[in-house]
Formats: C-alpha cells, structure tokens, sequence
C-alpha cells in the first residue's frame, strides 16, 4: 500500500521552482527519512502532502486522497511543521482540549498518557515551555489525533542532543504502537541513521535517490583502484561520486550486479557515506535513475 | 473550533464591551433635557469622535491580529493540521467576529443617538447641525452596525493579502478611512434621488450672499436661498435665463452690496440689499435647490447599512477564495 504517491509534482513560488518533477511513492509502514540540504526543497514537499500548499504542476495523493481536501483527508494526515508551533497563549491543557475538539478520532487518553509521561504541567502556558517540550506537545497533538501518516517537519532541529535522542526513541515507541507511518525531514544524517528505514534524497529542487534503507546500502559499493577513467565501467553500475587522488580513483557506484573487475578494491557504504555522495553531486545521473525499485 | 475561536476572542471582547458599558452609563447619567442646555459640548462632540472611531478601531485591532497573529506565529499550521478546514476556521472566526464587531459599534451608535436626541431635534438654531449631514450621519443610527462589520472583514481581507500586523493594521485604517470618506460625498447622496426645486429669487427667499474682495470693494460671487429645515443640501446654486449653473453673479447686480461698514448694517440695509439682487429674477436668473430632506434620515440609514453588509458580504468571499491560496 502506498502512503504518498506523487506524479509530476512541483510547486513555483514566484519565479523558482522549489520543487520540480517530483515522482515518489511512499509505501506504508515506514518510517520515512526526507534529507537534503536547506533549500531542497523538503518543506515544500512535506507542506505539500499536508495540504498547506498547492502544487504548481503535477499531482500528489495521500492515504488515497487530495491533501487538505477536507476533514477526514486532515484526520488522515497529521503534520507537525517546522519550528513546533503552538499556541503561545493556551496552557497545555488547552492545547489537549483543542485537539478533542477538532479531531473526531483524537484519542485523549494516549494524549494524556503521553503529556504525564513527558513531564509536561498541563496548567503551564505553551509559551512558557522550552524548545523540547514544545516540539513534544506538538508531536503529542500530531499522535494522539491518532493519523494513518505523520508528516514532521525538522521535528528536531531546535533540540539539544538528548532531548533529540529522547524525542526520537519516544517518536519510535508511538510509531510502533499505533502502525502510524511517518515521513519526517531532517539534515542530520545520524538521527535519520538511527530511525529510518526508507530513505528520500531531496537536492536542488529534486528528488535524487529514494528507497528502502536496506536495499539502498546493499546496491552501493564503494571501488577503489588504481588511478582510470571511469567512463570505462559497466553500463550497469551507475557512477554517484568519483574521486581521484595521483594514484588511486575511488567510486561510489549503484548497481544490481556483482562487480567482477578485479583491479577494484569493493567496499560496503553506510548511510552516511551514501546520503553525502548525492549531496554532493547533484547532477550525477539523471534524476529518473534515482529510482530504486 | 467555536471553542478556541472564542478562546482567543474572549479577553479583547470582554474589555470593549465592558469599556462600551461604561460609556452607556456616562451617556445615560448625563442625556441633555430637551431646551435647558449645559456644557454638553464635550460629550457631544466626544460620543461623536467614539461612534466615528470605534469600527476602525475594531477592524484594527480585531480584525487583523485575528490572522496575522497565527501566521506570524506559525499556529496556522498547527491549527489546519486539525481534523477541521481552514474553510471552516475562517467562517468560525468570522462567525463570532462580525457579530461580536457589528454589535459593539451598532449599540453604541444607538445610545449616542438616543443620548444625542434633544440636541439633533433641536439642531439648526442650537448651532448643531441636523444628523443627516454628512458631519453628523455615520455618528447616528444604525450605519455604525454596518461600519463595524465592513471593518473587521476588510481587516481580514487585508491581513490575508499582506499577513504581516502592523503593516495590515495601517493599510487596514488608510483604506477604511479612505472609504469613509468617499461615501459619503459620492455614493451616498445617490442612494436617493434628491429633492430638485427650482426657487423663484426673491427678497423673502435670499438666505445671503457670498462677496469676494475685488478692486473697486467687494463683488458678489454666489447667492443662497433659505433651505428647509434639517435637510442635507446638496446644491443651492443660482442659474442664468439658458439654465447653466452660475459661477459669479452678472455685473447687474454689482452694486447691491452696502456701501457701509460692517458695523453699520441694520435690518433696513439687509432688506435693500436682499431687494437689489432680487432684481436678478427679473433677468431671468432662478435659484436650484438639491437636498434630501429631514425625513429621508432613516431610509438613507437603511440604505447605507445594506450597502455596507452587501460590501462586507463581497469582502468575506474574497477572502474565502484566498484562503484556499493563503500557507
């Protein structure tokens, strides 16, 4: 089943394009990691499938409907934007009392479990909270109104070390519970690292390489040889990143097959390695490559 | 989402009308006995300002911060990532908005009218000016609920186009003020048509005549008939035999302004100078009358407020449309 499927899709603002030629399909059941660098274009996609936004071009569909097109499409999805935003003004409380209002589905005893378990005083202004507590009151909303797909927006960004390793094993514990799928962006590798297991790389407006953790780092090698050309390899091992030195040549390449070239020294990738390689060369291959299957 | 729409509402709401019953009870304690005037003057011209304020003050203040304030802190996303739609959101904030808005300014309105009341029956001759003048009008009656109302919605207008506060509170005010303005002098003297009369120019009718200091002593520029008594005049403007207005009265009546100083005019020289430019008739010269008169004040009130709501209702589709644009 898929979670997010997108065709075509793109969204100008003005006169640049934030997002262009988007095709994604997100299967259900993940968790989703959605990096790149800033300005790449992951908010844009993330508002997008919330139904914040409107795309430009091309079409998006979410847990098989139009995003934002109406309360059940919104009970759907859940998306807890960039920065957490609550209300300054509203106790915790409140906030809890604003999301059983507004949510048919809001499970208010998971949302009450959650706030004691965090330590949030609920008579406490949102505004009065810190950085970490506020993210967590607004992932508390996002769970408890109990979405098929949460969508989180840099949910970490403004954490310290450990409130963010906290706030992410607590975001594993609720996934793996309530089977929620998630999709959440972030251009920390270490943190997606230790939680994802599907992978979307975003660079200049474009998706570059998306697909199971898994299968992505048992597609890559990393060859190390002597010094060549590497217009020379296989027609089936895509080249990611290429770096000589006066000596050696080392390549990051995808492929299915086996590397049956003796002169290359082959080696495996971590996630790391892999994400920074198409970081770093955004205009390797074509963009219709990217796609793993 | 009455619930947090009237959360958030409560505190400015609950501060007004408690100011507005303050006010009420001021004008209650205080309403001018009809004939024995005091020093109302203050608190005639004061309600007047607070009537005449209050819409704009409302759509500021409002309005605005009614959506600049969750875009600026970015609880718009948190609030349309809700199981509502910002279709809703908005029509529940309107909701309780206009009318909280229409309401506040429309009672105060009433009770300065009814505190006005002995000073507008007796206006002409108190030195008032009756209450359907334009000075007067949108401080009376029922307008203010329409006033109020257009505010508000024309600050939400304004705040989704520009979602900054204070930039969408002063273009807020401008454009209010700029429509206040406009009304009344080029829409709402055609919500009727006008009384036309054409005034035979005689020494009973001339109400005065306006002189320009020319080389040889004053010369006559225009001539006034006596108008009806509380009406709002639109034009009381002399025109010649072939019917064009007259912009300076014909040399023939030149010499009918006194001879004599200021301090020398009595009843008598009046009545000769009134005599000489009714000569003017003789030449064909006649006077046009335009007004709506006193008894036009509650029609043109109705016809004002549904022209406001009807502005208000095209504002609120407008921003229902860029809402679905708005992020």
């Amino acid at each position: 089943m898929t979670v997010l499927r997108a065709r075509g899709l793109g969204k100008k603002y003005q006169r640049h394009w934030a997002l262009t030629d988007c095709e994604l399909d997100i299967p259900a059941g993940h968790v989703t990691g959605l990096v790149g660098p800033n300005g790449a274009g992951k908010s844009t996609l993330l508002g997008l499938a919330a139904g914040m936004l409107e795309p430009s071009s091309g079409t998006i569909e979410v847990c098989g409907g139009v995003p934002g097109s109406g309360p059940a499409q919104l009970a759907k999805v859940g998306f807890v934007a960039q920065n957490t935003p609550v209300y300054a003004n509203l106790t915790v409380e409140e906030h809890l009392r604003l999301g059983a209002r507004l949510n048919p589905g809001w499970d208010d005893e998971l949302a009450r479990d959650r706030v004691a378990k965090i330590g949030l005083d609920p008579a406490l202004a949102a505004g009065r909270l810190s950085g970490g507590q506020r993210a967590q009151l607004a992932l508390t909303l996002g769970i408890a109104k109990r979405p098929e797909l949460l969508l989180l927006d840099e949910p970490v960004a403004s954490l310290d070390p450990l409130a963010r390793r906290e706030f992410l094993q607590d975001l594993m514990e609720a996934v793996a519970e309530h089977g929620v799928s998630v999709v959440m962006s972030s251009h920390l590798v270490a943190d997606l690292e230790r939680v994802c297991d599907h992978l979307v790389v975003l660079v200049d407006a474009r998706i570059r390489v998306t697909g199971e953790v898994e299968e992505l780092l048992s597609t890559h090698r990393r060859l190390t040889g002597p010094r060549r050309d590497v217009d020379t390899l296989p027609a089936d091992q895509h080249v990611v990143s290429v770096r000589h030195t006066d000596r050696q040549t080392t390549v990051l390449v995808r492929t299915d097959a086996p590397i049956l070239d003796p002169t290359w020294d082959v080696g495996e990738v971590d996630l790391e390695d892999l994400i920074l390689a198409y970081m770093a060369n955004p205009h390797a291959g074509r963009p219709s490559l990217g796609v793993v299957r | 989402m009455t619930w947090l729409a009237w959360r958030q509402l409560r505190f400015p709401l609950a501060s007004v009308y408690a100011a507005l019953a303050l006010v009420a009870v001021v004008l209650v304690l205080t309403r001018p006995e009809p004939g024995g005037f005091g020093d109302e003057e203050f608190l005639y011209r004061g309600s007047m300002l607070a009537v005449y304020a209050l819409p704009a003050l409302l759509g500021v203040f409002w309005g605005v911060p009614m959506i600049t304030r969750e875009l600026e802190t970015g609880t718009h996303n948190l609030v349309w990532n809700q199981s509502v739609t910002r279709t809703r959101w908005l029509g529940v904030k309107l909701g309780l908005g206009v009318p909280a808005a229409a309401v506040a300014a429309g009672l105060l309105g009433l009770v300065v009218t009814w505190w006005a009341g002995p000073l507008d029956a007796s206006a002409g001759d108190g030195g008032y000016d009756p209450r359907i003048t334009p000075g007067l009008f949108a401080a009376r009656g029922i307008a203010p609920f329409g006033y109020a109302a257009f505010a508000f919605v024309l600050g939400v207008a304004v705040a989704i186009l520009v979602r900054r506060t204070v930039v969408a509170m002063a273009v807020t005010l401008v454009v209010f003020a700029a429509v206040q303005v406009a009304v009344p002098f080029a829409v709402r003297p055609h919500l009727l048509p006008p009384v036309e009369e054409t005034v035979a120019i005689t020494a009973q009718t001339i109400a005065g005549v306006q002189a320009e200091p020319g080389p040889d002593g004053d010369v006559p520029e225009a001539l006034r008939v006596f108008e009806p008594e509380g009406a709002w005049v639109l034009a009381n403007e002399t025109l010649d035999p072939n019917g064009a207005v007259v912009h300076r009265l014909p040399a023939s009546v030149g010499g009918c302004l006194p001879r004599v100083p200021i301090g020398q005019i009595d009843a008598r020289v009046l009545d000769r100078m009134r005599e000489c430019f009714a000569r003017l008739s003789d030449l064909g010269y006649r006077q046009h009358l335009a007004y709506h008169p006193a008894s036009r004040f509650w029609p043109l009130q109705w016809l004002e407020l549904a022209l406001y709501l009807a502005s208000t209702a095209l504002l609120t589709w407008f921003c229902f449309r860029r809402l679905r644009h708005l992020s």
